[in-house]
């Protein structure tokens, strides 16, 4: 079924479950076009593994758009891969050459176990923004939607935030497992609008509170989030967070 | 046979929501707290009902298969949201909306359920504008609007090409809110299996879950399926990898009726495909339809450059054939006009499958107006074209990028190949007014039901349609079911129901690992997909119908005697659950032809060579397929139809034109 001429050597991390030790397992593939996504490469293998009665290789991925944050695989030692601002869905086997050698790896932090293979257990995130990333309005409750104007530049600041779709990148490359730019995101989506103001200083106390407790490390400011973020989510919501959170220290419990 | 009624209140058009709102039965907040909602899915419809559910005090119980809600596939959306909010003083009213809508479906829809959509269509963006939803903006700081498809109005409300994405996290957020407060229970990847019927009315589900391919057994008073759409029938189409027909299936089984199930929305702007590895086609929004201009050239097997063809050796043929909308012609009407151009020998780029979509004049345009801005006087080209690409970059950047990522190819540069690709699906689960399926106590929301779109769905207005359905039809219309339910105690999980309906789940599971097959899952899901898009896909006639279902038959027979699932049923094990869902989509696929067959006539999205004006439009026959096909399950993949007679009391049936 395949169509190129690319021969390359994978080194896939393989692990049965949670409980149970992983290794680095060696496949050889050929015939794999340019063309190809990274993922269909993926399917290529599978598929033979699957002929040969061998189990294929269990990774997340849902959209294969760059847009849902499923995908989640650490190629060559990068989350998502050699090339900058893509998910690894996004990645195309034209950024590697024939004879190439590529070890792909899970997201790899206390606070992501992984399930199997190269899938891991996110769920953090979610219960990270259940703690107070939303603003707590009832269905039925808002006024019209041009009765608060919004000046551009904030609005599009707050949507360069909120452009973040939680695949974990941030926290699989940094040494410290720091999930901070994937909540100061939300954070400053939120605190960046004027709806977000009520709850602004509750909302990042609580935040940081189960980010800590889902055992997420803290920000050494390296910058590596940032880099490798396929959004282009910006250090700043970083910033605008520890400003808020230490805010939130001088502002009296009433006003919390 | 279960009750067939769509339970359209009486009355005027305009009152029949606001009547029927204010008279609903309702459930008082103590008693609230001691019923129980099921719902399955968490993209726009499911998290947003989910959310208001809980909101309203109700106990609920949400599943997904993703690993977690916010990547239900709603999020993949990129265009905009309609509202008939009438910003851009353009003329636009709640009426426009919901007229532009009844003929958008090519006349196939029910005129009451579009109506209300286009009452609530404003309420849902205050709704999502309070949630803290970054909708795009105005230098004086109000909300942007742009233009669809199908109208001559601008109301589409947007977010940069990530309208669906803001939405959902939106609804997301909403949802998770209500999990923190202990009200929602949030299952992720989990999988409905079965729903449980138990007197005739829907009680609970069996789901998997997939990490530990455990079965587990969920009661609920009444259950919800916000699972979407089944695109992926088709194998290679817009949808994500796991978006499935399998829970609308389930409950289709159990003796909810499938409604226009033929209806499907072929997409005319998709990256086209570049070879036999392909998994899954991009969309590019329609949105670039607003300044984007499609075209091939005049002649045939023109092998030149794109940009080396001059301007009068390019046809634009949507321009040309219909001149009042242009390229803003309806999805159904542009994906024909492409595939028309490209059967014919105009078709451009390697495959000769697609056409072009080029910006450059808008860049000019733009470029222009931006020249006049900064006092720049008789701009050359050159610069033209440099500062309106930063327009356009602006409008669409992350469109382009992601253009680029798959093909390879400077959007910039050069114009856009796109061909038409399987995006969308119309019909669903039937549902009356109130969102009920015929099986008592058993809804459907969103893409996963037939209800608002008729054959054709108009651009932006699937965010609607899912978010109406979740934030403000839902809560209001269980309360008439709900409210003469509360006498029902939780039903025990032993009940011999919940044991029956388990066993079946399970034996489907087990009879998979008993075949030990020789081939794939996806080998099954492309041949499948390869019948239904040569078959079943923009164009259909009798002969290749027939052809089809006789194929999906023996693929079905081969399907159950040679497919191969690797692993185990007690692990986490996504060969597994594809089986699953390749066998449901199978089935489907026969329906779906059945259901082509059935309707001697072409309308929207449904369209048959043998019914064509002169000109090659669809020719509908008002007469004899105004009504909504209704498939009852009978047993053993056999179908029989109901028809619900469609009327038309406020709009006045036409040929649609667009030109």
């Amino acid at each position: 079924m395949s169509t190129g001429n690319m021969n390359l050597t994978l080194k896939i991390w393989r692990q049965k479950n949670t409980k149970t030790n992983g290794k680095l397992v060696d496949y050889k593939l050929s015939e794999i076009s340019p063309d190809m996504s990274f993922l269909e490469m993926f399917d290529v293998l599978n598929e033979q593994l699957i002929s040969k009665g061998d189990e294929p290789v269990v990774f997340d991925h849902d959209c294969r758009e760059g847009i849902c944050g499923a995908c989640s695989m650490f190629i060559n030692g990068r989350p998502h891969g050699p090339k900058e601002g893509i998910t690894t869905c996004q990645l195309h086997m034209r950024s590697f050459k024939d004879g190439d050698t590529i070890v792909v790896e899970p997201w790899r932090a206390k606070a992501f176990p992984v399930i199997k293979d190269l899938t891991v257990d996110r769920t953090a995130f979610d219960r990270v923004i259940a703690a107070g990333g939303f603003i707590s309005v009832n269905t039925g409750n808002a006024q019209d939607a041009n009765s608060l104007p919004i000046p551009k530049v904030q609005a599009d600041s707050a949507f360069e935030a909120a452009a973040c779709i939680g695949c974990g990148a941030c926290v699989a490359t940094c040494k410290n497992a720091s999930a901070m730019l994937f909540v100061s995101a939300k954070i400053s989506q939120l605190a960046q609008l004027p709806q977000g103001q009520p709850e602004r200083y509750r909302r990042v106390q609580s935040m940081v509170a189960q980010m800590d407790a889902e055992g997420f490390g803290n920000c050494t400011n390296t910058g590596a989030c940032e880099a490798e973020c396929p959004k282009g989510i910006s250090l700043e919501n970083i910033a605008r967070m520890n400003r808020d959170f230490l805010s939130a220290k001088f502002v009296s419990e009433e006003d919390i | 046979m279960a009750e067939f009624n769509a339970h359209i209140p009486e009355g005027e058009l305009t009152e029949k929501w606001t009547k029927l709102r204010s008279s609903m039965p309702l459930v008082n907040p103590a008693n609230k707290r001691s019923i129980e909602i099921i719902v399955v899915g968490s993209g726009l419809a499911g998290a947003s009902a989910a959310a208001t559910l809980a909101e309203m005090g109700y106990k609920v119980k949400c599943f997904c298969f993703q690993d977690s809600p916010r990547r239900a596939h709603s999020i993949a959306a990129q265009g905009g949201i309609n509202a008939a909010k009438n910003y851009q003083n353009d003329g636009d009213s709640v009426y426009r909306l919901f007229y532009d809508t009844i003929k958008g479906g090519d006349y196939r829809a029910r005129e009451a359920n579009v109506h209300r959509l286009a009452e609530v269509s404003a309420n849902i963006i205050d709704q999502c504008v309070a949630q803290g939803v970054p909708l795009a903006r105005e230098y004086g700081g109000l909300l942007d609007n742009r233009s669809f498809g199908g109208t001559q109005v601008q109301r589409t409300f947007y977010a940069a090409g990530q309208t669906g994405q803001q939405l959902l996290l939106g609804a997301y957020s909403a949802l998770e809110r209500q999990i923190g407060m202990g009200k929602v229970e949030m299952f992720t990847r989990h999988e409905m299996l079965e729903v449980v019927v138990i007197d005739g009315k829907a009680r609970g589900i069996i789901a998997r879950n997939l990490i530990t391919g455990e079965l587990e057994r969920h009661f609920g008073h009444a259950v919800l399926l916000g699972s979407g759409g089944y695109g992926n029938v088709f194998y290679l189409s817009t949808n994500a990898m796991g978006s499935n027909v399998t829970a609308a299936w389930k409950a289709h089984k159990k003796g909810a009726f499938f409604g226009n199930p033929c209806y499907t929305q072929i997409h005319p702007t998709c990256i086209p495909v570049s070879g036999d590895h392909q998994s899954k086609l991009t969309l590019m929004s329609e949105s670039l339809r607003n300044d984007g201009r499609i075209w091939v050239p005049k002649k045939k097997d023109d092998n030149r450059k794109a940009t080396d063809i001059p301007e009068d050796e390019r046809d634009y043929y949507l321009e040309r054939r219909y001149p009042a909308f242009g390229n803003l012609v309806p999805r159904d009407v542009a994906s024909r006009a492409a595939k028309e151009r490209c059967d014919a020998g105009y078709g451009v780029g390697a495959s000769k499958l697609a056409v072009y979509l080029d910006f450059k004049a808008n860049t000019e345009r733009y470029g222009r107006i931006e020249a006049n801005k900064h006092n720049i006087h008789n701009p050359d080209y050159e610069t033209c074209m440099r500062l309106g690409r930063e327009v356009i970059k602006e409008k669409y950047g992350n469109l382009f990028d992601m253009y680029k990522q798959i093909t390879g190819e400077d959007p910039y540069e050069l114009p856009m190949r796109i061909y038409p690709a399987v995006h969308y699906t119309m019909g669903g689960l039937w549902v009356d007014y109130n969102l009920m399926t015929t099986v008592p106590g058993l809804y459907a929301l969103g893409e996963a039901n037939f209800s608002d779109h008729g054959a054709n769905r108009l651009g932006a207005s699937a965010l609607m349609q899912g978010l109406a359905d979740g934030y403000f039809v839902i809560p209001y219309t269980i309360g008439a079911y709900l409210s003469k339910e509360l006498a029902t105690k939780p039903i025990p999980l032993d009940h011999p129901a919940f044991i029956e309906a388990e066993a079946s789940a399970q034996a489907i599971i087990d009879k998979f690992f008993a075949i030990k097959g020789t081939k794939s899952v996806d080998y099954f899901h492309k041949k499948l997909g390869k019948i239904m898009w040569e078959k079943c896909g923009m164009a259909r006639n009798e002969q290749g119908l027939k052809e089809g279902i006789a194929e999906i038959q023996q693929l079905r027979k081969e399907f159950w005697s040679d497919v191969r699932v690797p692993g185990a049923a007690d692990e986490f094990n996504p060969e597994l659950e594809k089986a699953g869902r390749v066998a449901d989509f199978i089935e489907l696929g026969e329906l779906m032809c059945m259901d082509a067959l059935n309707r001697n006539e072409s309308c929207g999205g449904h369209f048959r060579e043998e019914y064509q004006t002169e000109e090659g439009e669809a020719l509908r026959d008002d007469e004899n397929y105004a009504y909504v096909a209704a498939w009852e399950y009978t047993g053993d993949v056999t179908f029989a139809l109901h028809k619900e007679e469609l009327k038309f009391e406020n709009i006045k049936v036409a040929q649609r034109s667009y030109k």
